[in-house]
């Protein structure tokens, strides 16, 4: 089958804010195919954990939600939440940033791993221990078969990540969804877990779906990327394609802004990081043309009148600018974390 | 050169009483001068923010001690402490924890003042809050109506008002997004150029360790187990690291090709474990392991000039 396995047309999610109705999404179309990880970036409020939820119909009920997510021939706007529960933790797996907080405190290990096992394949207990049993093992969590009754507090933020990776793996999914899943873990057990959600993509074939606001684990972690700003996606492509380009000119600076390893300094003192003016608008601020127009140094007054077309600036490449960034510089290293002083065309 | 601020820690610092004790910190000494920013890299459990704490007199070490100015911390009374406080403050790391809800900011910002005329307090608080970037307007809101990288300034405000020779920052942009990180990466080095204010800066972030330690004469220092493991320049530790640990944190930053230490990914259990009241604590996790490691602590000694390291082999 070469259909994607979901495809999101012209999302949009209405939620009310302290300050009225607002979009957090404003029209958000991608496709994920089968065995294909993808990346979505964007800082806080760009609305990818929102556009998570919404693939796993979890939006608060206050959301209006318009447009289309299609679920392998399964249409999950306005589907019933019976429908949606026969998905999630079955066709579908999610795991969030804070897995002490995801994790139920009161059940143990064993069970938490076991769950869609009796809910999705109907299971009885001892089966789905073994299953369960099996799964953390698979996730290489140390002491497995003690730890099946252990509680969650009782395991490390590493573990824990491991033991929900577990769970959402249990009826191997079609998709995973992945919200954040290093930020609160250390250097080192983060290089840990993004090498374990490479190896069971790679070995199950499942598609990956990847939320972070961390460029270092795009880099490393997904083949395409997507850059979400204002509710919207703004640059789409390649993940060597898109760090490379950096052709939005929010890609750009969230590249600029980020401190690099060993950059050199001038005359002993390290030069000043490149910021983008201002900062995120809040929702009900955002106007209808393109949401970055009042922080970009390149915008023009079309920028503003409507939300800009999709342009192709590569093979498969996507921006959703008037005036992307054009090739890349001469005379200057190509790579992921070269920063950018001033500006550049 | 003169050496305004100095720190000598020889401390253990067990933080139960009730067996097992939990050795935070098993003898951390190091110096800070005037105007020197000092980062220190470290995982949980390396002992860091109990060092901030250790530092900042808000805890008293088991054994050693803090000195700032010559001035031994521990051995002031309470109120002497409230006035040395002038020259030390401090920044951590939840913007929306650390600040009092139901106070407006400038009343924020001028609580580490000591008792001075209205006015001047008045002129005080205008002047920290323009060198965050904030308006002198700001002063009559509440916190919440700040996002987090302002309320990081205006925390930033309250730790520069007194105009302190030694600001302690404990991951103060971890809580940010990365343009607003920058935004303050950005005004804590204009701070450093402006005031010569020495730093203890504290963060799991390499790349914002080495950005904001990185000027000459700054250095940074990895912990781990309660130690220093490794101390150098900025630019010898991220590019000579001779700590298996220090090379595996510079191995694990995502998508961090450039710099090559040439180590193998230590696939090592990632559970904490006890670690040995003999021999390096790193052992269990080190790909250098040898018989040697188990029983026989490593000092952390000169490797060259200001590069020091604490394992056999380095």
């Amino acid at each position: 089958m070469n259909s994607p396995l979901l495809t999101v047309t012209n999302l949009r999610v209405g939620l009310n804010t302290s300050r009225g109705p607002a979009d957090a999404l404003r029209g958000v179309t991608f496709s994920v195919q089968r065995g294909e990880t993808v990346g979505l970036i964007g800082e806080s409020g760009c609305g990818k954990s929102m556009t998570a939820l919404a693939v796993m119909g979890l939006l608060p009920p206050t959301a209006r939600v318009s447009g289309s997510i299609q679920f392998d021939d399964q249409e999950l706007v306005g589907a019933t939440e019976a429908a949606l529960c026969q998905l999630r933790g079955n066709r579908v797996g999610m795991i969030f940033q804070e897995p002490m907080t995801a994790l139920n405190p009161l059940h143990t290990v064993g069970a938490q791993v076991a769950e869609p096992l009796r809910q999705h394949r109907q299971m009885g207990k001892s089966a789905s221990r073994a299953e369960a049993l099996r799964l953390l093992e698979r996730v290489h969590l140390p002491q497995a078969a003690q730890r099946l009754d252990a509680y969650p507090h009782q395991l490390s933020g590493g573990q824990r990540q491991r033991v929900m990776i577990a769970a959402a793996l249990a009826c191997g999914p079609d998709l995973l969804i992945a919200d954040e899943p290093t930020t609160a873990l250390d250097a080192t057990i983060q290089g840990e877990i993004l090498e374990l959600l490479a190896e069971l993509v790679n070995d199950s074939g499942m598609a990956l779906l990847l939320i972070s606001h961390d460029l270092g684990v795009m880099a490393q972690s997904v083949q395409r990327v997507m850059v979400m700003y204002g509710g919207m996606v703004v640059e789409s492509g390649p993940t060597a394609s898109v760090f490379k380009r950096l052709a939005h000119p929010y890609t750009r600076g969230l590249f600029g802004a980020r401190p690099r390893l060993g950059a050199a300094s001038f005359n002993g003192v390290k030069p000043r990081l490149v910021t983008i003016a201002g900062r995120v608008p809040e929702l009900v601020d955002l106007p209808v043309g393109c949401g970055f127009a009042d922080r970009c140094d390149r915008v023009v007054a079309a920028c503003r009148e409507a939300m800009p077309a999709e342009i192709s600036v590569a093979p498969a490449h996507e921006v959703r600018c008037i005036k992307p960034h054009g090739s890349f510089p001469q005379g200057l290293r190509s790579g992921p974390f070269e920063a950018h002083g001033g500006k550049l065309e | 050169m003169h050496d305004l601020v100095k720190h000598y820690r020889l401390p253990r610092d067990s933080l139960f009483s009730a067996a097992p004790t939990v050795q935070a910190l098993r003898g951390v000494s190091f110096n800070l001068r005037t105007s020197q920013a000092l980062g220190i890299v470290g995982e949980s459990g390396s002992g860091k923010s109990t060092l901030a704490r250790l530092v900042m007199a808000l805890e008293a070490p088991t054994s050693g001690s803090v000195s700032i100015g010559g001035c031994n911390l521990n051995a002031l009374s309470a109120s002497d402490l409230r006035t040395a406080r002038v020259d030390f403050q401090m920044v951590f790391q939840d913007p929306y924890g650390s600040l009092d809800p139901r106070q407006r900011v400038g009343r924020i910002v001028a609580e580490p003042l000591p008792a001075m005329g209205a006015s001047e307090q008045q002129t005080r608080i205008d002047e920290a809050l323009n060198a965050v970037g904030l308006r002198a307007s700001d002063a009559d809101k509440y916190p919440h109506e700040f996002s987090g990288g302002q309320r990081q300034r205006i925390a930033i405000a309250r730790a520069l008002i007194t105009r302190p020779k030694l600001i302690v920052a404990d991951e103060p942009v971890s809580a940010l997004d990365v343009s607003v990180q920058a935004q303050v990466l950005n005004l804590l080095q204009d701070l450093r150029a402006h005031y010569g204010v020495a730093f203890l800066f504290i963060s799991h972030d390499l790349a914002v360790v080495d950005h904001v330690c990185g000027n000459n004469g700054d250095e940074v220092a990895v912990m781990f187990a309660g130690r220093i493991v490794e101390q150098a320049p900025s630019e010898v530790l991220f590019h000579r690291a001779a700590h298996p640990y220090t090379r595996a944190l510079m191995a694990a930053v995502p998508g961090n090709d450039g710099i090559k230490t040439g180590a193998p990914s230590s696939k090592v259990a990632a559970h904490a474990e006890e670690a040995s009241l003999s021999g390096c604590s790193f052992a269990s996790r080190c790909p250098l392991r040898q018989v040697r490691c188990d029983t026989e602590a490593p000092e952390l000694r000169e490797l060259t000039g200001n590069h020091l390291a604490a394992c056999h082999f380095a």
